[in-house]
């Protein structure tokens, strides 16, 4: 379909092509410079290139009972809020994919809101609900506030694929017999299980990663980026902060690669 | 279930609300709620003497936060970060959405789209520790600068007054780059999304109909991208009003909305002053919607 | 005897739009039930109505005598073959057909019994394990025909099945679904703004318009008795003329309509039969359709009237801008009630 006409301004320049690669480079830089920081043997500055590398502070880190205490709460914060987004929007997106009426543009702006809106806002807003109405910070205020922006993205997600499906999927299923169950279990489910799973998996991340949010709505628990958040002023033990870094790195690549296979577009799709 | 299936048929309506119903309660109550509960502490304010919250409506706080020249500076410095942020972020993007909306192969394209994902995906607070590793003043950009013999000129940047300091670490120079680095997949997305929009026929069109590249560029392609460029606009703007991270960690001097908001709640403990300054990022965020709706952004959405 | 299907005064409406009113037909059970009419005249809308996708604003719809009008598609015995078939991608050709018994309940063996029973009906049983993505227009619109017979319904809905196929293809398909119809016996009633396809295929037709319905008869009928304008240009294609024009060559205003292929063209001043009726007027258009062709010609009153002959004429009047005089039989015109 390219035009090689040389007038077409379309033909990629070298220049163009040279603009692109060194954006994309931009981008992965600082992760490959986290991945070599970890093994280098310097523990006091950030001297480059490090003067020799080394394993030690992996088996000094995973030997730290405040790391996987802050993990463990991480995960299971994620795992909680994930449960509840997913529950919630995809009540949403099923009410608002083929439906109108009055009211919903401003439905859906509700919906889109806490993540449209900086994360800082979301965060003083939950904290001064709860110090309004007395509520102590702990797992569930922590749980509440990621749940609130968890829910767009699997909304989002599943919002997307239902308004792909064809609406006569589902009048032919009922037309065949199937009750609004069956035709659920038989003919919805199986066509937007792999949006599901992909929107949970980004909330996860999501969930998994947050500081903003959380450090207004965590009392005394740490959650792995609040025991980041601290270590940054802490300077003291920076080895192990590059190494917990790496780690997140890999841990939060997984269900974002996942989630990608999931929701490219396949074959049959294409009607 | 058949009978509850027979029951709701003809019910569209109640159906709806049924489905509605445990969504819209949360986001009402909770997210909505707390919304409100940030505005209500915006109108209290603080007894100086106690330094207890007075829960009285009062115009006091929002006197405060505009009165004091410190505070008018914090939020001009903050909006003008936002806005220089999002026209680097843009004039970085375009290139690379533009090479995988229109030039890439079908594999290249999933090799950028990937590549443009994972970083926006990678945890946030890493990303904004692995800068403060780049930026450090013996650390890996000093060593290139060193090695490329360039080292003058960054100097010169680093003395230039306001941009510079004493590294890169602890300049708003520095502080630029990252905000521009953290947001750029957030602008490169939607203008992609904008630009694979536009119809290669418009493109030969305006060739065939005499244009040079530059002109088809300027009065076909750009005119058509504009939705997609303010659609990534808008959170490029929006999340460089709200952080509170990166002025801290990789700082100058100068307070930013998201800090103050972050030090007055939590060590200073006047809630009231801290929401104040928190509606003035939604405010002008609502400026702002309302100026890039009119240039169509959220069809790109 | 119990109509399999009984429209009663049903109207829908959506927000001020008419889509359906005050319709209402009775479909004999066995019958060939076509529903014509050009797009948004609202025969998909009925169609939906029967299915129990919609329901009716006012009115009742009945099957085989027992009103339906709250009863959701699943409990009607009746199945839709849909425009875009609407083939489950996930499911093979044999799960897709078997769907139908699997929720209701029937046995896995029973029902892979019965699919294969109904895709030799359709003769695709060799093509039963293979995905919907793999088959032709024709070969889904087969599985999607063999999917809603397998429920053995008293009334089988068709919406435009034909709509995506080509030419050949739809022809052959006519004559195919014409002798299933007669094998299995059920009623048919299909939906088409084809007005070809419904004269050749049902028994009777219903023309609509504008979420009216029109006139309710035989293709016959409906060709050769066409009670309104509408109906008259829209299923035969036939000159409608009135006012007048009308006045001018029946001495009376009427509206009356007048086959295309029943005028003759003749010269100018040529001798009429006795009792026939005539008017003149500029010949201003001709196509050649090769057995036929077709003339325009604009009458002296002002509105055009076409003829289509099958000979030809002396030459000298077909030439463009000649004038030609058109004449026919008193018996062949048709006396509309409205326009």
């Amino acid at each position: 379909m390219r035009s090689r006409g040389g007038r077409d301004w379309n033909a990629a320049s070298f220049g163009q092509k040279l603009a692109a690669f060194a954006g994309l480079a931009f981008l992965h830089i600082p992760v490959w410079v986290i991945v070599l920081y970890a093994f280098t043997t310097e523990d006091r500055t950030y001297q480059f290139p490090p003067p020799g590398l080394t394993l030690r502070w992996f088996a000094v880190a995973f030997a730290r009972e405040d790391i996987w205490a802050a993990l463990r709460l991480s995960l299971s914060v994620a795992s909680v809020a994930t449960a509840m987004a997913i529950l919630l929007g995809t009540l949403a997106a099923f009410a608002l994919a083929h439906s109108r009426f009055r009211g919903r543009e401003a439905i859906t702006l509700l919906f889109v809101l806490p993540i449209a809106l900086p994360g800082i806002i979301t965060g003083i807003a939950l904290l001064s609900a709860f110090k309004l109405g007395g509520i102590q910070p702990g797992f569930w205020t922590i749980v509440t506030g990621h749940a609130t922006f968890c829910i767009v993205i699997v909304h989002n997600n599943v919002i997307a694929r239902l308004r792909r499906l064809p609406q006569s999927w589902v009048e032919a299923s009922m037309d065949l017999g199937a009750d609004g169950v069956q035709t659920f279990r038989y003919v919805i489910l199986p066509q937007i299980a792999t949006a599901l799973l992909a929107g949970g998996m980004l909330a996860f991340a999501l969930s998994f990663d947050e500081i903003i949010v959380t450090l207004f709505t965590a009392g005394h628990e740490q959650t792995l980026p609040i025991w980041f958040f601290n270590e940054l002023f802490r300077p003291r033990e920076r080895p192990i902060t590059n190494v917990v870094a790496v780690s997140v790195v890999l841990i939060t690549m997984v269900p974002i690669l996942l989630a990608y296979r999931l929701t490219r577009p396949r074959e049959f799709e294409s009607k | 279930m058949r009978a509850i299936a027979k029951f709701l048929y003809g019910r569209r309506g109640f159906y709806l609300a049924l489905l509605l119903l445990p969504p819209l309660l949360w986001l009402g109550t909770v997210y909505l709620g707390s919304l409100l509960a940030l505005l209500m502490q915006s109108f209290y304010a603080i007894d100086e003497f106690t330094a207890r919250i007075v829960p009285k409506l009062t115009l006091a706080t929002y006197r405060q936060l505009v009165s004091h020249p410190a505070n008018v500076d914090i939020i001009l410095r903050t909006l003008g970060m936002a806005a220089a942020v999002t026209v680097m972020a843009a004039v970085v993007a375009f290139p690379i959405a533009n090479y995988m909306a229109r030039h890439a192969s079908p594999r290249m394209k999933a090799v950028f789209y990937v590549g443009v994902m994972l970083p926006m995906w990678t945890s946030y607070l890493v990303k904004v520790y692995a800068w403060r590793l780049v930026l450090a003043k013996q650390g890996i950009l000093f060593w290139f600068v060193d090695q490329l013999g360039l080292t003058p000129a960054l100097d010169a940047a680093l003395t230039t007054p306001v941009i510079g300091g004493p590294s890169l670490a602890s300049s708003y120079l520095g502080m630029f780059i990252v905000f521009v680095y953290m947001w750029l997949p957030f602008m490169i997305l939607p203008l992609t999304a904008a630009l694979e929009r536009v119809p290669q026929s418009l493109l030969q069109a305006s060739a065939d109909l005499g244009a040079r590249p530059g002109q088809t560029f300027r009065n076909v392609v750009l005119p058509l991208a504009l939705p997609g460029l303010a659609a990534g606009s808008v959170f490029t703007f929006s999340l460089t009003l709200g952080d509170y991270i990166i002025p801290s960690v990789v700082g100058a001097p100068g307070y930013f909305i998201g800090m103050m908001v972050y030090q007055q709640q939590g060590t200073v403990g006047n809630l009231p002053l801290a929401a104040a300054f928190s509606v003035v990022p939604i405010i002008l965020i609502a400026i702002y919607l309302s100026l890039a709706k009119r240039l169509g952004a959220f069809d790109a959405l | 005897m119990t109509p399999a299907i009984e429209l009663a005064g049903v109207s829908r409406l959506f927000g001020a739009v008419r889509a359906l009113d005050e319709v209402s037909l009775a479909v004999a059970p066995g019958e060939f039930f076509a529903l014509l009419g050009p797009s948004g005249s609202g025969k998909t809308t009925c169609l939906r109505l029967i299915a129990g996708f919609d329901r009716p604003t006012h009115g009742n719809v009945m099957l085989d005598g027992e009103n339906v009008t709250n009863i959701p598609p699943f409990d009607r015995s009746v199945n839709t073959v849909f425009q875009d078939y609407a083939l489950f991608p996930h499911m093979s050709v044999a799960e897709n057909v078997a769907y139908g018994p699997k929720v209701r309940g029937v046995s896995e063996t029973e029902r892979q019994r019965l699919a294969l029973e109904v895709l030799e009906l359709v003769r695709l049983a060799a093509l039963a394990d293979r995905s919907p993505a793999q088959l032709s227009g024709g070969q889904k619109q087969r599985v999607a025909l063999a999917r809603s017979l397998i429920n053995k319904p008293k009334v089988l809905l068709l919406d435009e099945p034909l709509g995506a196929l080509d030419l050949r293809l739809r022809e052959e398909m006519q004559i195919e679904l014409k002798a299933i119809q007669q094998q299995v016996g059920i009623t048919f009633v299909y939906v088409t703004h084809d007005q070809g396809e419904a004269l050749s295929m049902a028994d009777r037709v219903a023309v609509f318009r504008e979420g009216r319905m029109e006139q309710l008869d035989s293709p016959r009928a409906l060709y050769e008795r066409p009670r309104t304008a509408f109906v008259a240009r829209f299923v035969g294609s036939a000159n409608v003329v009135e006012g007048e024009l009308a006045r001018s060559i029946t001495g009376a205003p009427r509206a009356f309509a007048i086959r295309a292929e029943a005028i003759e063209v003749l010269a100018t001043g040529a001798p009429v039969p006795d009792g026939a009726l005539c008017c003149e007027g500029v010949l201003e258009d001709l196509h050649y359709h090769g057995a036929t062709s077709r003339w325009h010609v604009r009458t002296d009153a002002g509105p055009a009237i076409a003829a289509v002959r099958s000979e030809g004429l002396p030459t000298a009047a077909t030439a463009r801008g000649s004038r030609v005089r058109l004449a026919w039989s008193r018996e062949s015109i048709v006396l509309l009630t409205d326009t």
